[in-house]
């Protein structure tokens, strides 16, 4: 049975082993050339590796591969597992031969999947041994160029660790549970693929924000951490809608900001005068009488108003990644549980 | 072991729609059994519950004395209706497959037979004519060495040749290895061809079910003055009857002569007896299916 499933699946295997091996090899070349930049050039790292665009290329590159792998994995080696026995209906002649439909599945599963799950864990341990120091100069407030996001945030994170592992064995059952139930190999595959990519999608969105109980603060805004003013309305009547700061610190995932007022609730709207803080409307005359930024935050922070932010600590990293990679790897142990019951019933 | 398959009131439900109903059968272990019915009638799902890749709704199936799809599938071979091959894999890899999976595999047999047939051992399989993937998957299913061995209209979609060399061939393996051998058709010409044991099964119902040496001593035609069915004698078994206004001609079961000297006897053949079955099957009230292709 190991045979008969390498022989079916090795047209497959051989693709995608070949693209992450090209990657691999591109990824050793230049990883301890960064290691070695990085103790070089410290403060100025990011800023010395972003010249070479093969670094910008490579970064992005990675990243995009370890996100494409459990979407493909699922759709080309998960789908067409069961899906094409199906519809060409040699089900009919190995199910007949003298080991149980169990046992076949058993070897499919095990080979296939652990197959996925070992390319996807390779690929994005690559990456992530690759892009450690850029993660870290990262983590310390450098930024150039395509570099700037820290690894706790969505684009990265689902890029790096264990998480792809988790998402490229969820991917995999998926596409075989699928193709078991549809039945149609392109079916299937088109289900899995939109599927898995959504998932992708959504998971930042609605799932990991969830997996810890996210830390909430206070702080005051000032000049210095302000990040964001936002205006709305005609400029007479003009309302503040929104104040952004920024945490002390760097690499956090914020969650959601309020600006909340003295008794901790958010206000429908901040005062009225706040609207005069913004900077005065262009071909207006200066007028010496409208108070200053600075005076206008310290005036908000003595009525009591405060930011109230909700964020994920970067040293939460490794335990939302097990804790993510944990929750899709159970999904794919229940829909792999889901393939054996079927697997059972009629199928002819 | 002296039955190789035995159904309690058998039936296989899909839906809402019935397949196969109560069917009850006694075939013999080392006969080469021809299953005959019109498409649809119930022949694969009777044969894809005896290998157990369908339960049953209802009744039991025993094959070689044992509950079917439970254990002993090295003793099963089954060829599947429109003989499935793995289109990619070649020959060669057709036979590896058998031996990996088959403990009992014999790689002489099955070498011998693809070179007996004229095979290139690495043509792919998906490259092959209706009549060589039919071999192929007779050959793996010969080549397990089971002791039962059950094809699904394996003839199917074989031109008359290459039907008649198909069905040839199995007689040769099936006294060469002492199968038992349930084979499926729509037509009777096949069956009568390479079988001795005949299951006529009609709108997901067993008509009759016999050895055909048997069917064809004990069913005669009768022709003569018009007479009612029911003055018929009661070891006469009436399957079909037709009247004209002064003549009727009944097809009767039998096991005792028929001495009345007022009928004309005649003996009648497979194909005349398979037809009466399936005629009786629709002209009955419940079903009001067309005849089906028997004829072809």
């Amino acid at each position: 049975m190991i045979w008969l499933t390498w022989r079916q699946f090795r047209l497959q295997a051989l693709m995608v082993g070949a693209a992450v091996a090209v990657l691999a090899v591109f990824l050793a070349v230049t990883g301890p050339g960064l290691s070695d930049d990085y103790d070089r050039y410290a403060g100025e790292f990011l800023k010395q590796i972003a010249l070479e665009r093969i670094n910008g290329y490579l970064y992005v590159v990675g990243q995009v591969l370890v996100y494409a792998a459990p979407p493909v994995i699922g759709a080309f080696w998960g789908a067409p597992l069961i899906a094409r026995e199906l519809e060409a209906g040699t089900h009919r002649l190995v199910w007949n031969q003298s080991i149980t439909r169990t046992r076949w599945l058993v070897a499919k599963l095990a080979i296939t999947g652990v197959g996925a799950m070992a390319v996807t864990g390779l690929l994005s341990l690559a990456v992530t041994w690759w892009a450690d120091p850029i993660d870290d100069a990262i983590g310390t407030g450098q930024a150039s160029g395509v570099f700037n996001v820290p690894r706790l945030l969505p684009p990265v994170f689902g890029a790096r660790g264990v998480v792809p592992i988790g998402y490229a064995a969820f991917a995999f059952a998926l596409g075989v549970a699928v193709g078991l139930v549809v039945r149609r190999t392109v079916v299937a595959i088109a289900i899995t693929l939109a599927a898995v990519i959504a998932v992708e999608v959504l998971s930042p969105l609605l799932l990991r924000p969830h997996l810890m109980t996210p830390v909430e603060t206070t702080i005051v805004v000032t000049t210095e951490n302000m990040r964001g003013f936002m205006l709305s309305g005609p400029e007479d009547t003009a309302e503040v809608t929104q104040i952004e700061a920024k945490l002390p610190g760097e690499g956090f995932w914020k969650l959601s900001e309020q600006t909340v007022n003295s008794a901790g609730q958010a206000p429908k709207t901040l005062p009225q005068w706040l609207a005069k803080c913004g900077p005065p409307p262009p071909n207006v005359a200066p007028d010496p009488s409208r108070p200053t930024l600075a005076n206008c935050f310290q005036r908000l922070a003595d009525e009591g108003y405060r930011q109230k932010i909700t964020y994920h600590p970067a040293n939460r990293f490794w335990d939302l990644q097990w804790r993510e990679a944990g929750i899709f790897l159970l999904l794919a142990a229940g829909l792999t549980g889901f393939c054996f019951w079927r697997i059972r019933r009629d199928l002819t | 072991m002296t039955t190789a398959l035995k159904a309690q009131g058998l039936g296989k439900k899909y839906g809402r729609r019935w397949a196969l109903t109560d069917c009850t059968l006694d075939v013999p272990a080392g006969r080469v059994v021809g299953l005959v019915g019109p498409n649809g009638a119930g022949k694969s799902t009777l044969l894809n519950l005896a290998v157990g890749m369908l339960t049953p709704t209802a009744g039991q199936i025993e094959m070689l004395g044992n509950p079917a799809g439970t254990t002993q599938q090295n003793k099963i071979g089954f060829v599947a209706q429109d003989t499935p091959t793995y289109a990619r894999l070649s020959i060669a890899d057709h036979l590896k497959l058998g031996a990996r999976l088959n403990p009992g595999w014999d790689d002489s047999l099955a070498q011998a037979r693809i070179q007996q047939l004229g095979l290139d051992l690495k043509q792919r399989a998906g490259k092959l004519s209706g009549g060589q993937r039919a071999q192929l998957a007779l050959t793996l299913g010969v080549a397990k060495r089971p002791e039962l061995l059950i094809l699904d209209e394996p003839v199917a979609a074989l031109d008359p040749l290459a039907r008649r060399e198909f069905l040839q061939d199995l007689m040769e393996a099936v006294t060469e290895h002492e199968l038992s051998v349930i084979l499926s058709s729509h037509l009777v010409s096949d069956v009568e061809r390479s079988c001795d044991y005949l299951v006529v099964l009609v709108d997901s119902r067993v008509q009759v079910s016999g050895d055909i040496d048997t069917l064809l001593a004990t069913h005669y035609r009768l022709v003569g003055p018009r007479r009612e069915e029911k003055s018929m004698p009661q070891n006469q078994h009436v399957v079909s009857v037709s009247h004209t206004d002064r003549q009727s001609t009944y097809l009767i079961r039998t096991d005792e002569p028929v001495l009345d000297p007022a009928w004309t006897v005649s003996q009648l053949t497979l194909e005349d007896i398979v037809l009466a079955y399936m005629g009786r099957s629709t002209s009955a009230p419940q079903n009001n299916r067309p005849l089906l292709e028997v004829q072809r």
